[in-house]
């Protein structure tokens, strides 16, 4: 489902002494559909950057990344946005909110997206906020005002709304309790057995031995630093 | 899919200084550009060049036109150009005084919009008015009040009411939001993403405000001097810029 060949980033600052910074050399990989890969190396190491890159979010120096049939690393914005809309889900660390849109359409948003009908859109947010304990006299705010954990259980509904046959998952259980955590990696293993090929940065340990087929170390992707 | 607007070596000088020079790109039904630069980087000069309201000095803007398909604006005539400004193209102006006639009522404001285009009964345009005005949030007891009479916010959203209520396909912007408070600005950009998203308009959308432009743009145009210096979907330019004036342009925002 995912295949990444000869992929490499180069960051160029301009306004900084254009120095120029390798951060990927030759990174290939494949992750079949119903497969967990998680990514393993130092902070540093380039976890996020790999994923932000197989997201279309930072741009490729060279190589392929493909998700399905389309070449990430080459293809024009709007496939990029259709393969984000219907093929390709991404649960950051992080909320972005939006101002002034109630938590259930914050939710249901990426099923209305692709023509999903308002009632079953609905009931599939409030099955998930339900089960990730988000209190039901929230779902009609916008989620700016409520606390971290709570925002970030929000977003996470909101990435396992749509069923993406490709999921990237950014540390999905950091700063989590139990119970949530638990409800969690169950919507992971449901991914899984529903056919989704998952790549995930997982720095919980027990979390990713549980859900994680295999590890892939970003470090071997690391440029050697000259001599 | 053809695009719905294609612009091609697109060009504007005023006197020996450049306007804007060499733009090309393509725009999808359902599209929303952003164009980002600063003050004087030549993004209004191409909006209006694209609108029909400056003629450039080189270049095609081709626009799919419902009864003839792709047809040159630049060349068309003035009643024909003028006739997609009422039908399938739509202007937001900064000033909102530009896009609305203050003299007229709000209900006013909207229904002559649609009797340019052969509305002529008086219950339906009506009706329809204190529909759209509903859209935009503004009371329906305002109907008969001059804009003038209007806060800055809510002559902003009669403008758009204005300009979307005969189901315009292309939409262009320039500055919606600049001169609102951030609490206004919140409410018109919700109200636009929705609008945008439930009539599947495209728009170009020109602002120096790159918050403005994550939350509405799919991509993002950015220029300088005149020139497009980075082009890509809106987060990617925005979180890996490539050139060094994307790259101070995202650095010198400041953080809340």
């Amino acid at each position: 489902m995912i295949c990444v060949e000869n992929l490499s980033k180069t960051f160029t600052l301009h306004n900084q002494g254009s120095a120029v910074i390798r951060v990927m050399e030759n990174a290939n990989f494949t992750v079949a559909a119903g497969e967990c890969v998680a990514l393993s190396g130092n902070s540093g190491a380039g976890k996020s950057t790999l994923m932000r890159m197989i997201y279309g979010n930072y741009l490729a120096a060279s190589g392929r990344i493909m998700v399905g049939d389309v070449d990430v690393a080459s293809a024009e914005p709007r496939e990029i946005l259709d393969l984000r809309r219907n093929t390709l889900g991404y649960v950051s660390q992080f909320l972005r909110v939006v101002p002034r849109v109630a938590t259930l359409d914050v939710v249901a948003e990426p099923l209305r997206a692709v023509g999903v009908d308002q009632d079953a859109a609905y009931a599939r947010a409030r099955d998930l906020l339900g089960r990730l304990n988000i209190p039901e006299t929230l779902w009609g705010l916008s989620p700016t005002t409520f606390s971290g954990g709570e925002q970030q259980r929000v977003n996470i509904a909101r990435g396992f709304a749509h069923t993406y046959p490709a999921l990237l998952l950014d540390e999905p259980t950091a700063s989590l309790d139990a119970t949530n955590r638990e409800t969690v990696l169950s919507l992971i293993e449901e991914a899984k057995a529903g056919g989704a090929a998952i790549i995930g940065i997982f720095h919980d340990a027990p979390a990713r031995d549980r859900v994680a087929d295999r590890e892939i170390d970003v470090s071997a992707f690391t440029p050697k630093r000259a001599a | 899919m053809t695009p719905l607007l294609s612009v091609q070596n697109v060009a504007k000088y005023y006197g020996a200084r450049v306007g804007c020079e060499g733009v090309n790109f393509d725009l999808y039904p359902g599209e929303v550009m952003g164009i980002v630069g600063e003050s004087g980087s030549g993004k209004s000069t191409l909006l209006n060049c694209l609108a029909g309201h400056l003629a450039p000095d080189a270049g095609k803007v081709l626009f799919d036109t419902r009864a003839n398909g792709m047809q040159d604006t630049v060349t068309m005539s003035e009643p024909e150009r003028r006739m997609l400004g009422r039908t399938d193209w739509a202007f937001v102006h900064q000033n909102a005084r530009d896009g609305l006639r203050m003299s007229v009522s709000a209900g006013g404001n909207v229904g002559e919009r649609l009797m340019a285009v052969g509305a002529r009964n008086y219950g339906d345009i009506r009706e329809q008015a204190i529909d759209w005005l509903g859209r935009v949030e503004i009371a329906t007891d305002r109907i008969d009040d001059r804009p003038r009479q209007f806060s800055g916010g809510m002559q902003q959203r009669l403008q758009i009411a204005r300009n979307l209520v005969t189901g315009p396909r292309l939409v262009f912007m320039d500055e919606p939001t600049g001169g609102l408070d951030v609490s206004v600005q919140a409410r018109l950009l919700d109200l636009l993403r929705g609008l945008v998203r439930e009539m599947g308009l495209s728009a170009i959308i020109v602002t120096h405000d790159l918050a403005v432009v994550r939350l509405l743009a799919d991509r993002l145009m950015v220029m300088k001097s005149g020139q497009v210096v980075e082009t890509g979907l809106t987060d990617q330019v925005l979180d890996d810029p490539q050139h060094a004036y994307t790259q101070l342009l995202v650095s010198s925002v400041l953080q809340v």
